[in-house]
């Protein structure tokens, strides 16, 4: 059913394998830092992650495609990763869901693909080496351009990938999970939801958490939010290097004494550079669904959905003693979660809206709230 | 939170014989809990009536009971030990049953001993259905509609509610045993008649269809400070309707999305807090209508069970192991990941491969028996596969089965009559819905008649048509490995030999590589080497240079070969361990022991073929293979490993053909002047015919090499010996039968040993309680033996060492004789490691199977300290166990076909006393008192009546049938008389349904077909109604000893550490 298609990273190392999803045009290879994912279900919300930005995504549960995609699991308005590297694709969706298969899904939205490679081998190489930039070409290539274009990709680190996947418009949100039955809590509270890449389960479970939700795009100013009298601030995901986008983490030092705040991921670095922490890239981040974040106060351990590739670093956040590391992720001991000592502020790494991944930790978008409650009360 | 401090001695059950519903996971579970209990200083007190388990090793627990698992032996095991705590989630539905009565009657607060794991809430909340139901609708949940029916007329009622189909499942029972589905209202009533009678409770519940929903299974773990992980999502192939035990099951879930797996998620996660269950394990079972995606909760497991063995497997996650540090008070947190060291055991294993696990079944042996599946469990063993696709997975599994198939045959049915077969849910229904692909029905015909997910179809239909491209040889060999194709398959596609298609293989480089099972898919470093082959580019194997040594498993649990090569396999792992071999295990069977990635150094995952083992072998270049403990599947192919170049430790191949050979073997008695019973092998019927007149009437007939007595019949007269000719086997050249003479009254006795080349020892000797006829495995035995004369037991021992030395056996051999009189004869000898070894281990305190080993790998049995017999003061009676309440209207008579499925042992310091323990092990209570109902061929008149003779001074009331109660009368014991069930009402089958009667002896002239059809209606009846029945004269005689035992003297239980020292069995003080 396809041609024959490859990986090439940019220490060299050549994956073959065969082709699927849109072509691959020598203009436009799929062309990007290579992360693998563990979490065996979620792959359409993994494609429609915008924090997946400028990225290759290479799944390590093998059958990919099984249930194909549909309208409901899309976590944002398109696919913003740049390439999708599976084990094994059988084009024959099954699901009472599904819409279309994934193949004909990559191609509509023009996402190169690679299937039948031994993903297991890429992935140790990544866990061993670090992640790193990598193509995939569709067809007979000339290998040493491949590897030559691979190792000129620019690094992660320094990359503004946010500017690409914000909304152009603030607009309000107005949806919440169709899958959970609960009411909405009453009374509802406005929350301004900075968009740096925002997944649209964020922005449902604020909804059935009891927010009124207004969208603005990354870049809106601090004075421009304050003037909407938000009674909260939420900082999305979203891709790239956090202290690539400063302008965000002015804006949240800006407006921490002023207004409660909740980030998540992305959010929550520019929480940590806002309040004065910095943050380091991972050899090769946490991308799965099975993470387990320690909560410090409840000691208490709640599986977590992750995706980043940067983390906050302890150290630096030590030196804010208002500050109080309230996550950690047990694997390593990367920051999870912090809260301010003294303002309603906190923000977590983690992703507490899954989607996909387990529901563990969706509590905090009510803690959320009833920090706000507190607040006015 | 750290290890409680106050728990330092612990109880745990095992789950006794293994049985349809229940097998070696539990010896898995419960060993991992002991090792786990103890690495934390705890002394653990076992009980469990198996043993051929690893957990009642002497050296896994502080204190081993191998003693009947019922309420009153355990609770006077609690008396005796006072443990500070019982953990009874990891021995399956038997030891949760017994914490339930222990609780329920007092016992447990009586002696200040805490229920950890679950509490008795937890554990009736999840069993009693009513409130668990009330349960997952305050959770918001729902179970199919359902009503509890107590009384047949409560019946219309209930069917109202649900309609039809409805399902029935008889309360607290266990591997589904009972559950039925009814499709009519005439149905509805017999099978909740049979149900009612089913349930230890009288209690059935009536239950809403949700036939050909998809069926999941989530393994969930809780600790004490609640946090809750899910270990594994499985998903079954085959939808609602077939018990999860018998269904294709595949690891992770594959036709989920994310929304919707998380949904079964948060549901588990809410039912394991709504139950209770504190810490550990739980299977939580759902149906997902597939056109919707509702939900239904079907059941939970407050316990470590079946599927959680496969989940740890398919993961590498110890669910046992943990579970057992959970009871004691840690977090999951606290726990490390055995596996990649450096993460905590606080997280959800992901798995970057497919797991597939098809069941085994034993139909062949109960041809009368309804090979249907249904929701009641009939499987008796299983295979599991690690594959990177699901068709690899898929592939490898059906090899895996070793029941001949190499891959998906084609079956010989036209495409009319495989419409017509689908929708039958037969065990054999993966081939089939191959060929019914490969004939042209459509993927969506075959999905209106199977309800299975049209993605697991289309997967099935890429290997069909895969096939095809290989018929035409226009096909790349690589991708054919890619997607599993067995060497053997695409050899009988391509009309070639194995040989060529593994020679081209390896012309072209295509080999496997060996990937490992991480918990983690690679995101962290194993760095312990549980692998599996597939065909990909990185190798993970890593073989190191030690000196190695690979021990080849047994493969799926069949009847006739189980979990006792397991122990054998496992101690032959401990045995080269202790003399600083690195050993490697290969197996397929998930339940096992074997395959716990820390038994051995390094463990395989993979088919027992000969392409999957010499992969293996090349891979890892072993000093050496061991094919003697796994039973039959490794000796199959110790020649072929041999002809490639592999070497065998132990006996040579060539001496188990001198064994094996009909010719050959008896040439070698003749060598050692041994007798054997006249017998010929025949290549023809005719030549059959002819042999069996010169051998003269009875004869033993059965097909050469196989194991577990498969298609083994007595035969009496010529024209029965025809019709077995035409109908049970396929004579050929190449296939002979073997045609022996039957001696009706001999003695059958078993002997293992051990030899080392130069010095035989014989490890014990067993004398069978059943006379011959009956299959070893499914007959009783006492050691020492129980009525051997002293120079008979010489003889024997003589002849045994001559065998053992004359065959130059390297390890284990077993032989068994028959005594007839004053003649000894051998009957046959097998230089493996027999079913009996664990068994004989336990009654003589030394592990044979680990000095076979030994032996193996160079040690002399000088060296190793085992020089001589040990003849124990105890004695050690072990008792077979059958599934024949699985199979309704199959008749529970004993023949020459084994038939059991497990075994108890019962060790006292006199024979009627360990029979008794063994039989109330095996689920027949002896009375003490009441009424017996005695029916016996005349052939077997003299020897029962002063059995009964003893039972009635015992104060027995007796029932005999006419002519026996007759003979009973002549010689002065009063009997009443009842009619036979062909006489009319009230006869027999009425007098034991009424519950009139304790004891049931019936035995019949198996030559007679009508003799045995008219008395089958008793032996069931008795089954049906759980009293305990014998069905041979000379098990009549030793029931009436041990009854007279019991009524002399109580049952005391008796630990083996106490045996082993040497000291007697039973203390003075312990008895009452």
């Amino acid at each position: 059913m396809s041609g024959t298609a490859v990986l090439v990273l940019a220490d060299g190392t050549v994956y073959r394998g065969r082709a699927f999803g849109a072509p691959s045009t020598p203009a436009s290879p799929g062309a990007g830092e290579v992360v693998f994912h563990t979490g065996m279900t979620g792959y359409q919300e993994i494609l429609t992650d915008p924090s997946y930005a400028g990225q290759i995504v290479c799944m390590t549960y093998p059958e990919i495609g099984n249930v194909g995609v549909n309208p409901v699991d899309e976590e944002s308005r398109g696919i913003f990763l740049r390439g999708f590297v599976v084990r094994d694709h059988v084009d024959f969706p099954s699901s009472w869901r599904a819409r279309e298969s994934l193949d004909a899904y990559l191609r509509r939205h023009g996402i190169t693909g690679i299937w039948d490679v031994d993903t297991r081998a890429l992935v140790r190489r990544l866990r061993d080496k670090g992640a790193q930039n990598g193509l995939i070409a569709h067809g007979e290539a000339a290998l040493d351009e491949l590897r030559a274009r691979a190792a000129a990709l620019p690094s992660m680190e320094g990359q503004n990938l946010v500017d690409a996947v914000t909304c152009e418009e603030p607009y309000e949100w107005a949806e919440g999970d169709s899958w959970s039955a609960g009411a909405r809590p009453d009374p509802t509270y406005r929350v301004v939801a900075y968009d740096f890449g925002v997944k649209r389960n964020i922005l449902r479970l604020l909804h059935d958490a009891g927010f009124d939700v207004t969208v603005v795009p990354a870049r809106t100013s601090a004075s421009e939010v304050l003037a909407m009298r938000p009674d909260g601030v939420f900082l999305s995901n979203g891709p790239g290097d956090p202290a690539a986008v400063p302008y965000a983490a002015e804006a949240v030092a800006e407006l921490v004494e002023r207004v409660p705040i909740f980030g998540i991921c992305l959010g929550h670095q520019i929480l940590g550079l806002g309040l004065g922490g910095k943050t380091e890239k991972l050899r090769f981040g946490h991308h799965g669904a099975n993470q387990p974040a320690f909560c410090t106060r409840s000691k208490r351990v709640m599986i977590a959905s992750e995706n980043h590739g940067f983390a906050l670093t302890a150290e630096s956040l030590a030196s804010n003693p208002e500050i109080e590391i309230t996550h950690l992720n047990l694997n390593d001991d990367t920051v999870e979660g912090l809260r301010h000592r003294r303002l309603p502020v906190l923000s977590v790494q983690y992703h507490p809206e899954a989607s996909p991944g387990p529901h563990d930790t969706a509590y905090l978008f009510s803690e959320f709230r009833a920090l706000i409650g507190a607040q006015r009360a | 939170m750290p290890k409680r401090t106050d728990l330092k001695k612990v109880l745990l059950i095992g789950s006794g014989p293994i049985v349809i519903g229940q097998a070696c996971e539990f010896d898995y579970s419960g060993t991992q809990a002991c090792k786990a209990l103890r690495e934390e200083g705890v002394e653990v007190v076992l009980v469990n009536s198996n043993p051929a388990t690893i957990m009642t090793d002497p050296d896994f627990a502080s204190r081993t009971y191998i003693e009947p698992l019922t309420g009153q032996t355990v609770e006077r095991i609690l008396e005796i030990e006072r443990p500070d705590a019982l953990l009874p989630t990891l021995g399956g539905q038997t030891a949760l049953n017994v914490a339930i009565d222990l609780a329920e009657r007092g016992v447990l607060e009586r002696l200040g001993v805490e229920l950890i794991g679950a509490k008795l809430d937890a554990i009736l909340m999840a069993e009693d259905r009513s409130r668990f139901g009330t349960a997952m609708e305050e959770i918001g949940l729902r179970m199919a509609r359902s009503r509890y029916v107590r009384k047949l007329e409560e019946g219309a009622a209930a069917l109202e509610l649900v309609g039809l189909p409805a399902i029935l499942r008889p309360s607290f029972t266990l591997g589904g045993s009972g559950g039925a589905i009814a499709n009519t209202e005439a149905e509805f009533r017999e099978k909740l008649e049979w149900g009612l009678r089913q349930s230890p409770r009288s209690e059935v519940l009536v239950e809403e269809s949700v036939l050909g929903w998809k069926e999941f299974e989530l393994e969930v773990m809780r600790d004490g400070a609640d946090n809750v992980v899910i270990i594994c999502s499985i998903e079954n192939l085959d939808p609602m309707g077939i018990h999860t035990g018998d269904s294709i099951t595949v690891a992770p879930a594959q036709t989920l999305t994310d929304k919707e797996y998380q949904r079964l998620r948060d549901a588990s996660v809410a039912i394991i807090r709504k139950v209770g269950v504190d810490t550990g394990g739980s299977n939580i079972q759902f149906a997902v209508n597939p056109e919707t995606g509702e939900i239904v909760v079907i059941e939970m497991n407050p316990r470590v069970s079946r599927s959680s063995a496969l989940a740890s497997k398919a993961t590498g996650f110890p669910i046992a192991k943990i579970a057992a540090k959970l009871a004691l008070g840690y977090t999951l947190d606290e726990i490390p990941n055995d596996i990649t060291r450096e993460t905590p055991a606080s997280f959800e294993p992901t798995i970057d491969y497919v797991v597939t696990k098809i069941p085994r079944f034993a139909f062949e042996k109960f041809p009368e028996a309804d090979a249907r599946l249904g929701i009641q469990m009939k499987s008796v063993g299983e295979a599991m596969a690690i594959g990177r696709t699901f068709r690899e997975s898929l592939q490898k599994g059906l090899r895996s089965l070793e029941v001949g198939s190499y891959g998906f045959e084609p079956v010989e049915l036209s495409a009319e009559e495989l419409r017509e077969v689908l929708p039958e849910l037969r065990p054999d229904r993966l081939w089939l819905i191959a060929q019914a692909l490969r004939s042209g029905l459509s993927l969506e015909e075959v999905h209106e008649r199977t309800q299975i997910d049209p993605w697991f179809l289309n997967q099935i239909r890429a290997i069909v048509d895969a096939e095809r491209a290989i018929e035409r040889g226009d096909f790349d060999l690589r991708a054919a490995k890619r997607d599993g194709f067995s060497d053997q398959r695409l050899a009988s596609l391509t009309g070639v030999s194995e040989a060529e298609i593994r020679s081209r293989r390896l012309a072209e480089g295509i080999r496997p590589v060996f990937k490992r099972v991480d918990t983690c898919a690679a995101e962290f470093e194993a760095h312990t080497p549980y692998l599996y082959s597939t065909y990909e580019d990185e190798c993970e194997a890593a073989p190191t240079e030690r000196r190695k040594v690979i021990i080849l498993g047994g493969g799926p649990n069949r009847i006739g070969q189980g979990i006792e090569f397991d122990y054998c396999c496992v101690h032959g792992v401990m045995g080269l361990t202790s003399d600083g071999f690195e050993t490697l295990m290969v197996n397929c069977n998930p339940e096992t022991v074997s395959t716990d990635y820390d038994t051995s150094d390094r463990l395989y995952f993979e088919p027992l073929t000969l392409e999957d083992v010499l992969e293996i072998v090349e891979r890892e270049r072993p000093v050496g293979v061991i094919v003697q403990f796994g039973g039959q599947t490794p000796l199959r192919l110790s020649v072929a490993l041999e002809k490639a170049g592999v070497p065998i430790l132990g006996t040579s191949p060539d001496a188990i053909d001198r064994a094996e050979d009909r010719e050959r073997f008896a040439e070698l008695l003749r060598t050692l002047g041994l007798l054997q019973p006249d017998n010929g092998t025949a290549r023809s019927a005719e030549q059959a015919l002819r042999l069996a007149e010169s051998i003269g009437y009875p004869v033993l007939v059965r097909p050469s090499y196989v194991l577990g007595g498969r298609a083994m019949q007595i035969v009496y007269t010529a024209s029965d010996l025809e019709r077995y000719m035409r109908e049970a086997v396929r004579v050929s050249p190449e296939h002979p039968v073997l045609v022996d003479r039957f001696l009706p009254d001999a003695v059958e006795v078993d002997v293992d040993a051990i030899c080392d080349g130069t010095l035989a020892v014989i490890g014990g000797i067993m004398e069978h309680i059943e006379e011959a006829g009956v299959h070893s495995g499914d007959s009783a035995c006492s050691l020492p033996p129980r009525s051997l004369s002293v120079s008979m037991c010489g003889r024997i021992r003589e002849a045994t060492r001559a065998l053992a030395l004359e065959l130059g056996v390297r390890g284990l051999m077993n032989v068994q004789f028959a005594v007839v009189a004053d003649e000894l004869y051998v009957l046959e000898v097998n230089p493996r490691a027999s079913r009996t070894v664990p068994f004989v281990s336990k009654a003589i305190g030394r592990p044979l199977a680990q000095l076979a080993a030994r032996v193996m790998a160079g040690k002399s049995l000088t060296e190793l300290g085992f020089v001589e017999e040990i003849v124990p003061e105890h004695i050690s009676v072990k008792e077979a166990v059958f599934p024949f309440v699985k199979f309704p209207g199959v008749d529970t008579l004993l023949g020459p076909e084994m038939k059991s499925t497990g075994e108890v042992m019962g060790i006292d310091h006199a024979f009627g006393h360990a029979y008794a323990k063994a039989q109330r092990a095996a689920g027949m209570d002896l009375p003490t008192g009441g009424a017996v109902l005695v029916s016996v061929r005349d052939a077997d008149k003299a020897e029962v009546e002063p059995a009964i003779r003893t039972l009635a001074e015992l104060g027995f009331e007796v029932f005999a049938t006419d002519r026996t109660a007759l003979m009973l009368k002549e010689s002065g014991v009063a009997a009443k008389t009842v009619s036979k069930v062909t006489a009319g009402s009230p006869h027999t089958v009425d007098l034991i349904r009424g519950g009139a009667v304790q004891l049931v002896i019936v035995t019949t002239d198996t030559s007679e077909p009508r003799a045995v059809r008219d008395s089958m209606a008793m032996r069931r009846a008795a089954l049906e109604h759980g009293i305990a029945y014998f069905t041979t004269a000379a098990a009549a005689v030793v029931v009436a000893e041990a009854i007279r035992a019991l009524c002399l003297e109580g049952l005391e239980p008796v630990a083996l550490q106490d045996l082993s020292t040497g000291k007697p069995p039973v203390p003075e003080t312990l008895r009452g």
